[in-house]
């Protein structure tokens, strides 16, 4: 990472509202080009902290970069380069998609073509471009909010849990065209609750919770990291046993001689690598049993 | 894009929504006319009351194509996210705001036109007399309510509750500053309170344009009071202006 330039530098942000921290004490970094995720439970931490990027709150202490730009001065060169999605934004009610679009599009200095990028969202058949975005039904907002984003062919692109409410074949679509801006040599940083969104889309991605970073990786290696293995076999008398170990290599060793020994085959045995999945969860634990009170 | 281009942009796309949204438009548009016209058919033959009404509904209008208006439209913006979506964008906030405000203005600038030509021609009253006058004070009308306007909606906290808000400021208003009927008639505390209002003072100035032909002159203390008004609401609607709802 040190060899790609920087977009995004995040040095022990801290944000709180009166006696509420919303964040307390965030540190990472975005490099060029790639796609960067946080990932956390609601009230996380993850909006205030992008908003604080977006130039929408200024953070309490610490320092942000983004694109070399100090956001919470809102300097307009920063803004012709940046794309937002915000996690809800309305839009006017009678103004027709591909108006809006082009509108947008007189705004930037060097923006992209119009039905290039209505292309890209998947807005681009003669009925949807000139529809009236009130008649718009809530994925199709969501395509255009990232059209609006789009169209002045920004290096960054923030996306505020762009996903959020969308049916299972809804997601895939718009995981098709966020894949899209890394061929297009875009940066974006998305939040995300959603642990397969996470995996499907991210370079690398920080597991946020009650404002802070418990984990960060790519998706990969943070399962292998912070998590281990998990071997599963019955024991002699037939109740199922499971433990973790760092390395199975010994103990499968030891359980196949054991029952190699007593002449019976290893029933039930497996060893799972923990996925992403079990990380988040074992690293969000609390807020899933507070839940479940 | 220079600042003023942008502005002059959204200006155009404002103009293009409003005419698509048939109810907006009659509220601030249509309703106006409706009261001339059913309160000139009540005073018909009675020129000193039609002198009375043309000026007052004039005054009427600027206040709401442009107070009720934006009072409105602000908190739904607001409210809907939009002006935090437009935030997030290059455009300035003041090209934004003058394509907004400018676009009301045009409304109160229609709509006096209207008036004046319906007071020619149903009204008895003539073309206006000094059209410099009339000009000066629907300008000045018109940017005090505007930004009255824009400053009142910090005030609303929802959209729904916007026409409540907008008319419990704007039908008072109107009723003691001699819209329909001469403010002579009026209380005296009703009519204190009205000359520390702007609107009888905007409709004092329209009414010497339009109707007796009094220079500006015989009116600046009526121009004072309105630029004060204007330069307190400019500041507190730039002051407690916010891009986003209250959380």
């Amino acid at each position: 990472m040190s060899s790609a330039q920087t977009a995004i530098t995040v040095v022990d942000l801290h944000k709180s509202y009166d006696d509420y921290e919303a964040v307390g004490g965030v540190s990472f970094e975005v490099a060029e080009g790639e796609i960067f995720g946080l990932l956390g439970p609601n009230g996380a931490g993850k909006t205030t902290t992008v908003e604080i990027l977006e130039g929408y709150r200024i953070s309490s202490s610490g320092s942000v970069s983004v694109l070399g730009f100090n956001p919470a001065e809102r300097p307009r060169e920063l803004r012709e380069r940046v794309g937002i999605v915000l996690q809800s934004s309305g839009m006017y009610r009678h103004v027709r998609v591909r108006e809006a679009v082009a509108h947008w599009a007189g705004l930037y200095p060097h923006p992209r073509d119009v039905d290039e990028v209505l292309g890209i969202v998947g807005l681009d058949d003669a009925v949807q471009a000139t529809a009236l975005v009130r008649t718009l039904s809530g994925g199709q907002q969501r395509r255009l909010d990232l059209a609006l984003a789009l169209i002045g062919d920004p290096d960054l692109i923030f996306l505020d849990e762009p996903t959020t409410g969308f049916d299972p074949a809804a997601r895939r679509a718009a995981w098709a065209t966020i894949k899209r801006l890394r061929d297009l040599g875009k940066t974006v940083l998305l939040t995300t609750h959603y642990l397969e969104e996470a995996q499907e889309l991210c370079d690398r991605v920080a597991i946020i919770k009650n404002g802070r970073i418990l984990a960060e990786g790519p998706p990969s290696t943070l399962s292998e990291a912070s998590a281990r293995y998990r071997v599963s076999w019955r024991d002699a008398t037939g109740a199922l046993i499971s433990e973790e170990v760092d390395d199975p290599t010994e103990l499968l060793h030891r359980l196949t001689s054991e029952a190699i020994a007593r002449g019976e085959s290893l029933a039930d045995c497996s060893v799972i690598r923990p996925s992403l999945e079990d990380v988040y969860l074992e690293l969000t634990a609390d807020e899933v049993s507070e839940a479940l009170q | 894009m220079s600042d003023t281009t942008l502005a002059w942009r959204q200006y155009r796309l404002e103009r293009k929504m409003f005419w698509r949204n048939p109810t907006a438009a009659f509220f601030s548009f249509v309703l106006p006319l409706i009261f001339l016209f059913l309160f000139g058919a009540v005073f018909s033959g009675n020129q000193s009351s039609l002198d009375v009404l043309v000026p007052g509904i004039a005054g009427l209008s600027v206040m709401a194509t442009t107070f009720n208006a934006l009072a409105t439209q602000m908190t739904f913006l607001r409210e809907q996210g939009v002006l935090k979506r437009v935030r997030g964008t290059p455009l300035p906030g003041t090209s934004y705001l003058s394509g907004i405000i400018g676009s009301a203005a045009t409304n109160a600038v229609i709509q006096i036109l209207i008036i004046i030509v319906a007071g020619k021609f149903f009204f008895g009253l003539g073309w206006p007399k000094d059209w410099i006058e009339l000009a000066i004070f629907t300008v000045l009308g018109v940017a005090c309510f505007a930004s009255m306007g824009v400053a009142f909606s910090h005030v609303i906290p929802n959209f729904e509750a916007a026409p409540a808000y907008t008319n419990l400021v704007f039908l008072p208003m109107i009723f003691i500053s001699g819209v329909f009927f001469d403010v002579d008639n009026v209380p005296t505390f009703l009519r204190d309170i009205a000359n520390a209002l702007p609107l009888v003072h905007v409709i004092n100035g329209i009414s010497a344009a339009l109707v007796t032909g009094a220079p500006i002159t015989d009116h600046l203390s009526d121009l004072a009071v309105v630029a004060v008004w204007t330069i307190a609401c400019i500041i507190l609607a730039v002051r407690g202006f916010s891009w986003s709802a209250r959380d």
